[in-house]
């Protein structure tokens, strides 16, 4: 009976072989695409269990990776939530949902390549992976403001410190809380997420930048003024044409001015008074005397069209290519299809503000290591020459007038000039206009620069322009920088 | 001239001893470093419990030096490994599941292993020679059977999950099945060398394979239906699969004839198929199977594709012990406690157990190999084959070489009737290994005449 014995060894030799085979396909062969899988929840526990970096503005922790005792290890924390939640975004179980958390998730979960050495170490030390810090560069104080501002007003409030580029304020409201999404109770996940979701007021997208672009009206004419001045055929003190309706070429609609009332007595205004008092009529006449292509060109030079990313991405701001002579009057006053972000306005009025120069914005100010060191620090960066510093310089002491005896004297400062420009964006018939105010301070010697949006003129209805809703929250911003 | 032989067969009982320390050593490592990995910390109640162990091993060792001296020196350190591994994963689950070791499932069985090995060893001390059993052979085929379909009973079968291979009785529930492996091999054993003569020689021959009579196929048709009956009523295919395999087996080593392996698998392909054709729960397993990750297949199990996706986790070189999640497959620590292996000890680490099981069934058969007597050979191989068979149908369940059914690992998994059958069969292979191993006694003293000087007449 030995032969058949030895028989069946070689049968249990198969057997395990056909084990060892299929182990060697599941464990190796096709390991990347099982753990690939979207349903895979070891793979969803191995990044979601993880202790995070913070996220820092000024000294304090806006958001945190605390130990809890449950399969997730880490509880995300967002101290101020409603304050900071357009910043850090949320880090939930379906990943990091917008902000800092999704556009430094490298970072901030430990798994960038710029980590490398240290997950090297940690893995000889034994230590578990920790993600870096990310410091930012908003100022607190501005941002309060700002939120503070905007109250109860959906809207979106930015600020720059023009010398640089460093965000210093990026408020969108409606706001949400990111705890609500970082919550390890997935039911309760689930329905936080579908009703944010579902919120006509869209709480979760950011208005800075990349909400619905908005149309920027009258603020878009400081770039219009700098188009002109530019092709130095103008002078702050050019005169032109501010009738109560301009009557538009090869179409019977006309172009009116706000109330209806010409610009002034004489039916005449220099730049200066046109962008103080807003004259529609002026700057549409004005826009189709230098063209499409210079309007175009100017709006470029300011950023518009660029993909940036602070390291958010911002959607890219728009003046529309190919236009008629009546759709370039709406679009010098800012109407017709310019459409912009917050964040781009704010760096029109930050160009003027740095002498012409347009600095790349960014959020972040420095990467910072579990063990301190930095691992990234933020250089600040040329955007590009928007205007020479004589235009900046026009274009200055004309947004100074504008808050001095124009549009905007609700955000005077005492004791600080400040230049600005009000806007009030129509957008569809019977809809109420967005409220826009662009700004900087000190004028001599700018700071911070702001824009401000309140969507369908915030809480004081059709009638209020810029100057009335959005230059008080620019106020209040500018005020919280200035006073230290 | 006499001749004094000093040669004396190794008994290797020195290097069980040797081998057993180390395996509880590597058993204590794990435990250490699930503890370290889970909580940090090295609790009070290690040297306890790895102590235990240890004694429970030696005690065992001391009784094959007391009793069976000659047997086998590997598997005693091959077992001893193995249901220590088996106790440190079950730990592991249960500290995952938020359980200490008083109220964890490891405790329970550490306790059953304890009792398993203290009835192996009486079954040592007792069963002084393996032929014994061949006395009981229509009484161990009648257990065998009466076991095997036990759990179809009214009151006392319990079905649980789909499976209907349990018997509960008060707070008791026992998988009778595992105990009729063994039973059933030793009717088998008994069984087939009393015919197999009848069965091996008789028969015409066609094409090259000599077909047995058709009154000899008589025992293979009452296996096969039995063992249709307990796929299609007790819904188990591996039960199903691992007591026809084991008789085709024994009847292929009993008969050294090829037709009836031909014959055997031909049956079992019909029956299984046909019972394909039949019935859905069976159907479903297929679907599991080769398709598990559709949606019709994962709306009615996703249990193991968690556990296929818990071993690419582990990938070659797993998470190590306790660093990774195999509690999130439901039954990790019973039917998918290979997929919690290869997930934290990665493919390698179940390689090397899935070796610890080719020595042990290997040592099986070379028992086999070197017994003397029919019986004890067919029962050696039987035993030896049915292990490699659970094994294969366990694994090959979880790794998709065929359809997941509800069989337990030998030693590794949790339950107690599994871990007493194993060593009671365990014991029985010592048992024939000693046998098999010891020297043949001197028939007679040598004779005066061997003693006797051989007288060179010197012609000179």
């Amino acid at each position: 009976m030995n032969a058949p014995v030895r028989r069946l060894s070689l049968v249990v030799a198969a057997l395990f072989a056909s084990l060892l085979v299929s182990t060697t396909l599941i464990q190796y062969v096709f390991a990347a695409d099982l753990n690939a899988r979207p349903d895979n929840r070891r793979t969803l526990l191995s990044t979601f269990a993880r202790e995070r970096g913070e996220i820092l503005v000024g000294q304090t922790t806006v958001a945190k990776s605390v130990p809890v005792d449950d399969e997730y290890k880490f509880q995300r924390v967002y101290d101020e939530p409603n304050l900071y939640s357009h910043v850090t975004g949320s880090y939930s179980f379906f990943g990091a949902l917008g902000g800092l958390e999704q556009a430094e998730n490298a970072f901030l979960s430990g798994s960038s390549d710029k980590l490398f050495y240290r997950r090297v170490s940690d893995l000889f030390t034994g230590r578990r992976a920790q993600g870096a810090t990310i410091e930012t560069t908003l100022d607190p104080k501005v941002q309060a403001a700002a939120a503070d501002g905007l109250e109860g007003i959906k809207g979106a409030a930015v600020a720059l410190d023009p010398r640089t580029g460093a965000i210093l304020a990026m408020v969108s409201h409606p706001t949400y809380d990111p705890n609500d999404l970082a919550t390890h109770d997935l039911k309760a996940l689930d329905k936080n997420y579908t009703a944010l979701n579902k919120d006509p007021d869209k709480p979760l997208v950011n208005r800075t930048i990349n909400g619905d672009l908005y149309p920027p009206g009258s603020v878009f004419k400081v770039v219009t003024a700098a188009a002109a001045l530019s092709t130095g055929d103008y002078t702050e003190d050019s005169e032109l044409p501010g009738p109560a309706v301009l009557d538009l070429p090869d179409t019977t609609a006309d172009l009116p001015n706000h109330d209806d009332r010409a610009c002034s007595p004489s039916g005449k205004v220099t730049l200066t008074e046109a962008l103080a008092v807003s004259c529609n009529t002026a700057f549409a006449s004005l826009g189709m005397e230098i063209g499409a292509d210079a309007l175009q060109a100017q709006a470029a030079k300011f950023g518009f069209g660029d993909a940036l990313s602070v390291p958010m991405r911002v959607t890219p701001s728009t003046v529309p290519a190919q236009m008629n002579q009546p759709q370039l009057a709406q679009a010098s006053i800012g109407q017709y299809d310019v459409r912009v972000t917050p964040l781009q306005m704010a760096m029109v009025a930050a160009g003027v503000a740095n002498r012409g120069v347009v600095m790349q914005p960014y959020l972040v100010q420095s990467v910072i290591g579990s063990d301190l060191s930095v691992i990234e620090a933020a250089d600040p960066q040329e955007l590009s020459q928007a205007v020479t510093p004589e235009v900046a310089a026009q274009l200055t002491a004309m947004m100074e007038s504008v808050v001095e005896d124009g549009s905007g004297r609700r955000a005077q400062i005492s004791g600080v000039d400040v230049a600005g420009k009000t806007g009030t964006a129509q957008h569809g018939e019977g809809r109420k206009a967005h409220a826009w105010f662009i700004s900087f301070a000190p004028a001599n010697d700018p700071q911070i620069a702001v824009a401000v949006l309140a969507e369908d003129g915030g809480v004081a209805g059709s009638e209020a322009g810029g100057g009335t809703v959005a230059a008080p929250i620019a106020k209040q911003m500018m005020e919280a920088r200035l006073k230290r | 001239m006499s001749v004094v032989s000093s040669y004396k067969p190794r008994q290797g009982r020195n290097v069980e001893l040797l081998l057993v320390i180390a395996a509880v050593a590597i058993v204590l490592l794990a435990y250490l470093n699930v503890e370290l990995a889970t909580t940090g910390e090295i609790p009070p109640g290690t040297l306890t419990l790895v102590g235990g162990y240890l004694a429970l091993a030696i005690g065992f060792h001391l009784v094959l030096r007391w009793r069976a001296s000659y047997a086998d020196p590997l598997m005693l350190p091959i077992v001893t490994l193995l249901n220590g591994l088996g106790l440190v994963m079950i730990h592991r689950i249960d500290i995952a599941n938020g359980k200490s070791i008083a109220d964890g499932v490891a405790l329970r069985q550490l306790l059953w292993t304890a009792v398993a090995m203290v009835i192996a060893a009486v079954v040592l001390v007792v069963l002084r020679d393996h032929r014994v059993l061949r006395r009981y052979t229509y009484l161990a085929g009648a257990i065998g059977f009466g076991l095997l379909l036990l759990p179809l009973l009214p009151v006392i079968g319990t079905s649980i999950y789909g499976s209907r291979i349990w018997i509960q009785v008060g707070p008791f529930s026992f998988q009778p099945g595992e105990v009729a492996k063994i039973a059933l091999a030793i009717f088998f054993a008994g069984y087939l060398v009393q015919t197999r003569d009848a069965l091996s020689v008789a028969g015409r021959k066609v094409l090259g394979v000599t077909l047995p009579r058709a009154r000899d196929l008589g025992p293979i048709l009452v296996a096969w239906l039995a063992s249709l009956a307990v796929l299609v009523f007790e819904r188990d295919l591996g039960s199903s699969l691992l007591f026809f395999g084991l008789f085709v087996a024994m009847l292929y080593v009993a008969t050294e004839r090829v037709s009836w392996i031909a014959i055997g698998l031909t049956l079992f392909c019909a029956g299984a198929y046909l019972a394909y054709l039949v019935f859905g729960h069976v159907q479903t397993r297929v679907l599991l199977w080769l398709d598990t990750f559709s949606p019709e297949a994962l709306q009615a199990s996703d249990q193991l594709a968690k556990g296929l996706m818990g071993m690419a986790a582990g990938g070659m070189f797993g998470t190590g012990l306790g660093r990774g999640r195999p509690d999130l497959t439901y039954f990790a620590e019973s039917d998918f406690i290979v997929p919690s292996f290869g997930e934290e000890i990665g493919m390698i680490g179940l390689f090397a157990i899935l070796m610890l099981y080719v020595l042990l069934v290997q040592r099986g058969l070379r028992t086999s190999l070197g017994t003397r007597d029919g019986f004890g050979k067919l029962l050696a191989a039987g035993l030896s084959f049915s292990l490699a068979l659970q094994c294969f149908v366990v694994v090959g369940g979880v790794t998709r070489v065929i359809p997941l059914t509800g069989l337990t690992m030998p030693f590794l998994s949790s339950g107690g009737s599994s871990l007493l059958a194993n060593w009671t069969l365990v014991a029985i292979l010592l048992r024939i290994s000693d046998h098999a191993r010891r020297p043949l006694p001197e028939a007679s003293a040598p004779s005066a005449v061997a003693e006797a000087r051989t007288e060179v007449v010197k012609l000179r």
